[in-house]
């Protein structure tokens, strides 16, 4: 049983920044790197890439990641905890041992399987955002399950240096190997929350460290352009310091652990992952020193009968054009060309929208109206179940060019299928999460 | 009259169809303002072009924080949405924007 653990995050989210995971791997003394790359849309994107070629399906950054990280994971003595298996663990990890073998590295691979639940669902599940059938939403085409430490645990306790995982609750990702080191009890649900607490502060990875919080005005943040991602040493009471790599930029502050507490979390008082209900409402942040900040506090009561899991449906195309006007009118112009778009093809859509862009797309008319700015940009959108029909909204746009108001620049089009998320809730007793060690 | 912006920052997230917003002062002693100020009923008024539901507000005495979660509030969902910024990130600094005493 070790006095403490040292965990780094990489990655917060599939798209994240490679370099990071690399500059904590070589200098952060970490034993565990985690990269959290899994969002509730991500992992049915995923499944679709599946459909079509039965050996991808895994995040599509993995090859990138992991070219410069393997021989780092294996120098350094760190063990990987990821989920960019998506949706298909296996192959990512065959993908993982032969890179491996292409470097002359030897390691085990540890998959963590069965948050894959599509084949027990009949249609009729109740769906928690809207109170209807799932299968009247449309083509279901995945449901995945969050899996918790009871999935991880196996596979910390064999020998592999990299796991694997498909969909599992981001705090698990952290909970797990401070429960395998620190010797808790999964069972002393105080400690599970301390630990869920400090997950939750470090899997959006620069979040904490600046990113998504710099304002330079109000918020100014040095050496946003080599953001430094974070790391935390846990302690045997649950209790934290969380820290980054010296000389790498961005800032670890009482602010940015705030901000980064609170992130997407419905109710503070009662945090849900598959591990525990976590109370974050009596978390103490201390600055210890520049860049270093003890975490402390947190409780946790019970873990939740039944576990969340997404379900994708498919859910048409949405297709997009953009057209600019700048100068005098600029204003009175866009807004000619969005009725003229409206008038022509909006009784075509299920949903049609026209924003201004510099003006009000993001905050609405109200919070802009006393607002007339040089250029404007205009943005029309639609969805519809017909792939040919939502080119229009793209080709109607351009056509403004040659029959729109004067001094249109700059038009682009294009078109996106959609994937739908819901939720559903399962009994804990029907997953049946398991391992399997490659290598 | 002033606006949010000069004493509190925020970060905006969301889960499905709800948005959730924190509200942090700069200065601890800022709190009780945001207390007075910053009322649930006026955040769903202030954020009514794109809250469509019940505003729930959260009190964080020992974090010195409000948590705002607004139900029916990113059109349909990130998934599906057709806003331009269909996570709502940017809705934060939307409430920033309101003025208090």
């Amino acid at each position: 049983m070790k006095e403490k653990i040292r965990i780094g995050c990489g990655a917060g989210f599939s798209g994240d920044r490679i370099e990071p995971a690399l500059v904590l791997t070589e200098k952060g003394k970490l034993g565990y790197l985690v990269l959290e790359c899994l969002a509730e849309r991500t992992i049915a994107l995923a499944q679709k890439r599946k459909q079509q070629d039965p050996r991808l399906g895994y995040d599509p950054l993995l090859e990138r990641r992991m070219e410069e990280l393997l021989p780092l994971l294996v120098k350094n003595n760190t063990r990987l905890i990821t989920n960019m298996g998506a949706a298909n663990p296996m192959a990512a990890a065959q993908k993982i041992m032969d890179m491996a073998k292409k470097k002359n590295i030897h390691i085990k691979v540890a998959v963590v399987l069965g948050d894959d639940v599509f084949d027990q669902l009949n249609g009729d599940e109740i769906s928690l955002e809207g109170g209807k059938p799932i299968k009247s939403y449309g083509n279901l085409i995945s449901a995945n399950a969050y899996l918790g430490i009871d999935a991880l645990l196996p596979a910390l306790q064999s020998d592999a240096q990299v796991i694997i995982t498909g969909r599992v609750a981001d705090p698990s990702l952290f909970l797990a190997p401070m429960i395998f080191e620190l010797g808790w009890d999964p069972h002393n649900f105080d400690l599970l929350g301390k630990g869920t607490v400090i997950g939750h502060l470090l899997e959006c990875a620069g979040q904490i460290t600046g990113g998504y919080f710099a304002d330079p005005v109000t918020k100014p943040v040095e050496g946003m352009e080599k953001l430094g991602h974070p790391y935390v040493d846990v302690f045997q009471d649950g209790s934290g310091i969380i820290s980054k790599v010296e000389g790498t930029g961005g800032q670890v502050t009482i602010r940015t652990a705030k901000e980064q507490l609170l992130y997407e979390v419905i109710d503070p008082f009662n945090y849900f992952t598959p591990d525990v209900i976590a109370d974050f409402s009596t978390v103490i942040l201390e600055q210890l020193e520049a860049d270093k900040i003890r975490v402390d506090g947190g409780n946790g009561k019970v873990r939740p009968d039944k576990l969340k899991v997404s379900v994708g449906y498919q859910a048409g195309y949405i297709g997009e054009g953009e057209i600019s006007y700048a100068g005098a009118h600029a204003k009175e112009r866009a807004i000619m060309a969005g009725e003229i778009i409206e008038k022509r093809i909006k009784h075509f859509f299920d949903e049609f929208r026209i924003d201004y862009i510099g003006l009000s797309a993001l905050h609405g008319h109200e919070l802009s109206a006393s607002c007339n700015p040089y250029e404007i940009r205009l943005r029309v959108v639609g969805r519809t179940a017909d792939k040919e029909k939502a080119l229009w909204v793209g080709e109607e746009v351009e056509a403004l060019y040659t029959n729109g108001p004067a001094g249109g620049g700059g038009a682009r089009k294009n078109v996106q299928e959609i994937v739908g998320v819901i939720s559903i809730l399962m009994d804990r007793e029907k997953l049946n999460p398991e391992i399997e060690i490659l290598g | 009259m002033k606006k949010l912006a000069k004493i509190a920052h925020s970060r905006a997230g969301d889960k499905g169809n709800t948005l959730i917003l924190s509200l942090i002062p700069y200065e601890e002693k800022d709190y009780p303002v945001l207390l007075r100020e910053v009322t649930a009923e006026r955040v769903k008024k202030h954020l009514a072009f794109q809250v469509k539901g019940e505003v729930v507000r959260h009190e964080l005495p020992l974090l010195k924080a409000l948590l705002f979660t607004c139900h029916e509030a990113l059109t349909s969902g990130v998934t599906t949405s057709l806003a331009l910024d269909a996570h709502g990130k940017s809705l934060s600094y939307a409430l920033l924007e309101m003025e208090i005493e």
